[in-house]
């Protein structure tokens, strides 16, 4: 009897080791990156820190192409002040927490001249504060949420910001006479948080009136109880505040309980995944972005071409804002002559009129750029350029 | 008081509850033979989810040549199928050599069985959300007073009450239900008694797995989007659900399941009036757990049993 059960335990325990053991091995092999020597004087470090994986995964891949094309094509023009560049680029698995701590052992290990990062502002402000302390030049290509630059002087971003796309959100719906809104946010994101508090403000200042207010945490899956809150009250629009995973199951879900009015969003809507999720529930939507694919400027259409033959895809505006941010460092190392990062962040802090495919930038004494957004809707799955509104 | 908003937040809630009381039942049932929480159960329910997904991919050539409800039977049975080999897998690979240990070894290896399904099937599927094929035409239907129903709900509601009764036979009319019961109630007089234990057990866990994994199903076509991680909140709401009902009580189970998902449905939609923000939803499950476990622990349903000495 005694037997019997030893040899159970061996057995059952066998393959169910071995199989906790290859995983392990799996786990261990995929963490141990291959590691050049940091402190080599041939070349300049680049950081790069993006949601590669988890829910915003779209906005990392995107972003990561952009910068990934910057750098190779400054690599393949002699690089920058005379030395090759690398690219370090970590994950943060879309996860909150995370973000610090990979731009922290990012900057113990690989010593990057400046870093490029992150898309959502939750996650750039996390790491904001540490590369600040560390007094390394941190670029933002797309958070919007005006907390972000306002870490320190070594914090910068290359698009506009939320107090912006707030209002050219509600003057688009009061143009169109969408004067009763009902307001969906996301109130675990920073960025949607603060949208929706701008977009209020100029909403109800110049005419507009809220008959809703519901929210959601990222990574919710049903919002049909917000949704039949906010179908009692009869707004002419609805603005949905959050990334474009729950904005897709929203949309979906609304057309479900009958809600037919237009949904309205910011530039966390701008991913493919948008219409794959909610299929023919998008058509007709609204969001603000920073670039339109249509643009037919010399600029926007030079970079498409460059970027359908690399990657055989289009672009979003994450990547078009990635690209520009990493352009606009490379422009201000020319500019200093050195990495050495004070002259570098004095380099970046006085650009002006730089071109760029998301329109010139300019950075202001708080460190973001003041840009014109677009107006897109969804039409038959594909984002169409509707207006352009400046600033 | 609105009444069609109310009667919609009352189906919103129905169709969530239903996913959660498919959960609980095999909490509760595995619970009920073995004395012990299977925290593993809620990764099952996603890998259901996730078997669906391939199962109709693989399939999809062949399914222009049947009616859709058909083809989407097919694919919640044999995701259902693959599933409970996965359960009973997962109890004689993990669960079965502990079996003369202490439960709380099975308890600890069961909630390391979790992390190897979350993160064995990030590494498989990938971490980014998948879009859920529409397995039936989804189409909202208009009832009297501004309310409206979509076939998915109406689908996932009938199927779960048909699994219901399906479940009840099973355990009050067949050899096997007997067993169950005779080993819930005292497992060593049942192995005397002949009852092959073994076998019990693993189709105790097996119908468990089947349930979650049409749980995972109804899940995925509600919501559409699927992902590896899917399964840890509905997992740890519908074992609120177990004890809530009466753990080890498989009517208390259903019952659970539909309360919670009616009370957070309420708890969302009613927010403004209530005074609790939606962000508080997942914290609903938690203090009707608290609660529970203050004034009634053994459950709606479930009968007090003092621990033997």
């Amino acid at each position: 009897m005694k037997r019997n059960i030893l040899s159970r335990v061996d057995f059952g325990a066998l393959p169910w080791g071995a199989l906790v053991a290859t995983l392990l091995c799996g786990l261990f092999f995929a963490g141990c990156k291959k590691k050049d020597s940091a402190g080599n004087p041939e070349e300049i470090v680049i950081g790069e820190f993006a949601s590669l994986t988890g829910a915003t995964a779209s906005f990392g891949q995107s972003a990561h192409k952009g910068v990934r094309m910057a750098v190779d094509e400054a690599n393949a023009n002699g690089g920058v002040l005379g030395k090759k560049l690398r690219l370090v680029t970590e994950d943060d698995q879309s996860k909150a927490g995370e973000a610090a701590t990979v731009v922290r052992r990012m900057i113990s290990r690989e010593k990057p001249v400046a870093i490029i990062g992150e898309v959502a502002s939750s996650r750039s402000l996390e790491a904001a504060p540490i590369c600040q302390q560390n007094k390394i030049p941190m670029i933002s290509p797309a958070s919007t949420n005006p907390k972000v630059t306002q870490t320190g002087d070594y914090i910068f971003r290359v698009c506009f910001i939320d107090p912006f796309q707030g209002a050219v959100l509600a003057k688009f719906m009061l143009q169109r006479g969408w004067k009763n809104a009902a307001i969906l946010t996301d109130v675990k994101q920073d960025y949607a948080v603060g949208l929706t508090d701008f977009f209020k403000d100029y909403f109800t200042k110049n005419g507009g009136f809220i008959v809703s207010e519901q929210s959601y945490s990222s990574g919710d899956k049903d919002f049909k109880a917000q949704l039949t809150s906010i179908r009692s009250t009869n707004p002419e629009a609805i603005l949905v505040a959050g990334y474009y995973n729950e904005a897709g199951l929203i949309a979906s879900q609304a057309r479900e309980l009958d809600i037919k009015v237009p949904l309205l969003g910011g530039d966390g809507w701008d991913s493919p995944s948008l219409v794959e999720v909610a299929g023919d529930a998008m058509e007709g939507n609204f969001f603000s972005n920073h670039f339109s694919a249509e643009d037919k400027s010399p600029a926007v259409q030079d970079f498409l071409a460059k970027y359908k033959s690399k990657y055989l895809e289009s672009p979003d505006a994450m990547s078009a804002l990635a690209y520009d941010a990493t352009m606009l460092l490379f422009d201000a190392m020319k500019r200093a002559g050195t990495t050495d990062s004070a002259a570098l962040r004095d380099a970046i802090a006085s650009t002006s009129g730089f071109p760029a495919v998301t329109g010139n930038i300019t950075l202001d004494a708080n460190r973001n750029a003041s840009k014109s957004a677009v107006i897109l809707q969804i039409q038959n799955g594909k984002f169409r350029f509707v207006e352009t509104v400046a600033p | 008081m609105d009444w069609a908003n109310l009667t919609q937040q009352l189906i919103n809630g129905l169709s969530l509850g239903a996913i959660y009381a498919l959960i609980a039942l095999g909490y509760t049932m595995v619970y009920g033979v073995l004395r012990f929480i299977n925290f593993a159960h809620g990764d099952v329910f996603m890998i259901g989810a996730f078997a669906g997904l391939y199962v109709h991919r693989w399939l999809k050539p062949f399914f222009q040549w049947m009616p859709e409800f058909f083809s989407a039977f097919l694919v919640l049975l044999l995701s259902m199928c693959i599933c409970a080999a996965l359960g009973i897998l997962i109890e004689k690979l993990a669960y079965k050599p502990l079996r003369q240990r202490s439960r709380l070894t099975v308890l600890i290896t069961a909630i390391g069985v979790s992390l190897l399904l979350s993160y064995g099937a990030q590494l498989l599927f990938g971490a980014a959300p998948k879009g859920f094929p529409q397995l039936i035409k989804n189409e909202t239907h208009n009832l009297p007073g501004a309310v409206s129903i979509t076939t998915e709900q109406i689908v996932v509601l009938v199927v779960t009450f048909l699994l219901l009764v399906s479940l009840r036979f099973i355990v009050q009319k067949t050899r096997m239900g007997l067993a169950m019961r005779a080993l819930s109630n005292n497992p060593t007089a049942a192995s005397l008694m002949g009852v092959n234990t073994d076998a019990v057990i693993s189709f105790t866990f097996g119908l468990g797995s089947a349930l979650a994994a049409s749980a995972g199903i109804f899940f995925a076509m509600l919501y559409q989007a699927i992902d590896p991680f899917m399964g840890i909140l509905p997992g740890i709401k519908a074992f609120v659900a177990a004890v809530l009902g009466g753990v080890g009580n498989i009517a208390g189970a259903a019952l659970g399941g539909f309360l919670i998902g009616l009370v957070e449905t309420l708890v969302v939609g009613y927010s403004k009036n209530i005074g609790i923000p939606p962000g508080f939803r997942d914290a609903v499950a938690f203090v009707i757990l608290i609660l529970i476990l203050m004034f009634k622990p053994a459950g709606i349903l479930g009968k007090s049993e003092r621990e033997k000495v």
